[in-house]
């Protein structure tokens, strides 16, 4: 039998309340000498993995031509099926989208339409502050994912890199 | 008329003096409780609003007076709206007979320690019609609760307080601080000092006693329906109890405004910020517990209340009562 479970020393514990004013010196002692944990979130980010999946982004080539060749094998996979893409041959006789569609409302950030990607055309990138005030504003069309790409390139292409280091 | 008037400004300066400070204090009490609780989880609590998030408590305010006031279809509104009112107006007319420092006392009744006492009785009025003027379920279950909780520790307060009133010989609270010149009541009545904070816990519906509140299962308990300013008004009230019982315990056993040695370092510092030091302190525990415990079960609750503190505080008075004589050590106040 442990000593601190014999009867008369838990009547006495409970009697002078030891294990309540050892949980009290517990919370004293974090107030006053533990380092805080509180991220100042606006002002301050937190580290992301360069596999995290945020906001979606069509990427070009370097010469400026638009990487996806409309194989839509993004929309089969898409399991919210938010993804919507038509195509036809452009006069040069290449095949294009005229129009790549996702409605980020049913999007469920799985990241299967990357992965299908043969080209590394759609992306999902590092940006996750993309709220809106309303609900339009959320249906992406090819336009908003081209710039998309544009205005996150340099992030995109050095997480693609790491990745592709990584195995 | 005009005397009456004129006898009455006075007066009517003097409740301002205390009203506003006391507001004032109430506001940066919510301030203090989010720091001191977010310093104890390892936050930084708020820190947006102004310096240090110093305006924080005024942007509540400003929030909760602009935000729209809902009347329940279902409710009673004449009852609906006073019992904010009742909560708000009792906790600050106990402050009546609260002395500050020697001689610092709106009324200086001799019978001011039943007066605070009656007072706080009276708070569960303020509960009770709140929950069931909503006519609805969780604030009619929450106030039944609050109504059950107080009136249980009300009577081992009230055991205790006869204690100090053996110890004192007297009611008048200017009498019981200047009965602790010698040793405060902290000293020879620690049990009590303790079961006195515990059940001030309960009596102001603090955790780990704040069953009415259980947002689990009772949402917001009581004032689930109440929103905006009516709202305010309850918070106000119950910040207002929680500083109302800190100045209580600081004047019963903490020898109130009295500073702890009567050496030279000591004596320099008014006897009104000793008294402020006290209740500070006596206001962090209230804090300090609420970051450490856990609730109380509501069964736990009640046998903690009638199952071991009344006895516990009864036999007290009896040994307090039988040392008192043993030793004859009755002071023999005015009572």
């Amino acid at each position: 039998m442990k000593i601190s479970s014999h009867p008369l020393i838990k009547i006495f514990n409970s009697f002078f309340l030891v294990e309540l004013l050892s949980g009290m010196l517990l919370t004293l002692k974090y107030m006053i000498s533990k380092k805080k944990v509180t991220l100042a979130y606006p002002y301050e980010k937190g580290s992301l993995s360069s596999r995290f999946r945020g906001e979606h982004a069509l990427r070009r080539y370097s010469n400026g031509e638009e990487r996806c060749i409309a194989c839509k094998l993004c929309e089969a996979v898409c399991p919210a099926q938010a993804i919507t893409i038509e195509a036809e041959e452009r006069d040069d006789g290449s095949r294009r989208t005229t129009r790549y569609d996702i409605d980020m409302t049913k999007c469920i950030y799985c990241g299967l339409c990357e992965e299908s990607c043969p080209v590394d055309a759609i992306v999902e990138g590092p940006n996750f502050e993309f709220s809106t005030e309303t609900r339009e504003e959320l249906y992406f069309d090819k336009q908003k994912l081209l710039s998309n790409g544009d205005r996150w390139e340099v992030e995109i292409a050095a997480r693609l890199e790491r990745e592709a280091l990584g195995g | 008329m005009i005397e009456s008037i004129l006898y009455l400004l006075p007066l009517i300066g003097y409740v301002l003096l205390i009203i506003v400070p006391l507001l004032l204090v109430i506001a940066y009490l919510t301030y203090v409780e989010r720091k001191v609780i977010a310093a104890m989880q390892l936050r930084i609590g708020p820190n947006v609003v102004g310096w240090f998030g110093l305006l924080q408590p005024f942007a509540d305010g400003l929030k909760l007076l602009h935000k729209e006031t809902i009347i329940p279809t279902r409710s009673n509104p004449i009852i609906f709206l006073c019992a904010p009112l009742v909560t708000f107006s009792l906790s600050l007319s106990a402050w009546a007979v609260i002395p500050f420092a020697p001689g610092v006392v709106i009324s200086n009744i001799n019978v001011g320690i039943l007066y605070l006492f009656a007072i706080s009785s009276l708070g569960v009025y303020g509960i009770i019609i709140a929950g069931w003027a909503s006519n609805s379920k969780y604030p009619f279950l929450g106030a039944l609760r609050s109504a059950a909780q107080m009136v249980s520790y009300e009577v081992s307060i009230g055991l205790v307080i006869i204690v100090i009133l053996l110890s004192s010989g007297s009611m008048n609270l200017t009498d019981i601080v200047e009965a602790q010149k010698s040793m405060w009541y902290v000293v020879p009545h620690l049990p009590m000092a303790v079961i006195f904070m515990i059940s001030a816990l309960a009596e102001t519906n603090r955790s780990p006693f704040d069953l009415p509140e259980a947002e689990a299962e009772l949402v917001a308990g009581y004032n689930v329906e109440y929103s905006a300013i009516i709202f305010a008004l309850f918070f106000l009230g119950e910040y207002g109890n929680m500083i109302l019982m800190s100045a209580i315990g600081a004047l019963l056993f903490l020898g109130g405004w009295l500073p702890p040695f009567h050496v030279i370092p000591f004596t320099w510092i008014p006897g009104f910020i000793w008294f402020a030091l006290k209740v500070s302190f006596l206001l962090f525990i209230f804090l300090w517990v609420r970051a450490t415990f856990p609730r109380f079960r509501y069964d736990q609750l009640m046998r903690l209340g009638w199952k071991v503190f009344l006895p516990f505080t009864l036999g007290w008075v009896v040994l307090t009562g039988f040392v008192m004589v043993a030793f004859n050590l009755f002071s023999g106040g005015q009572g």
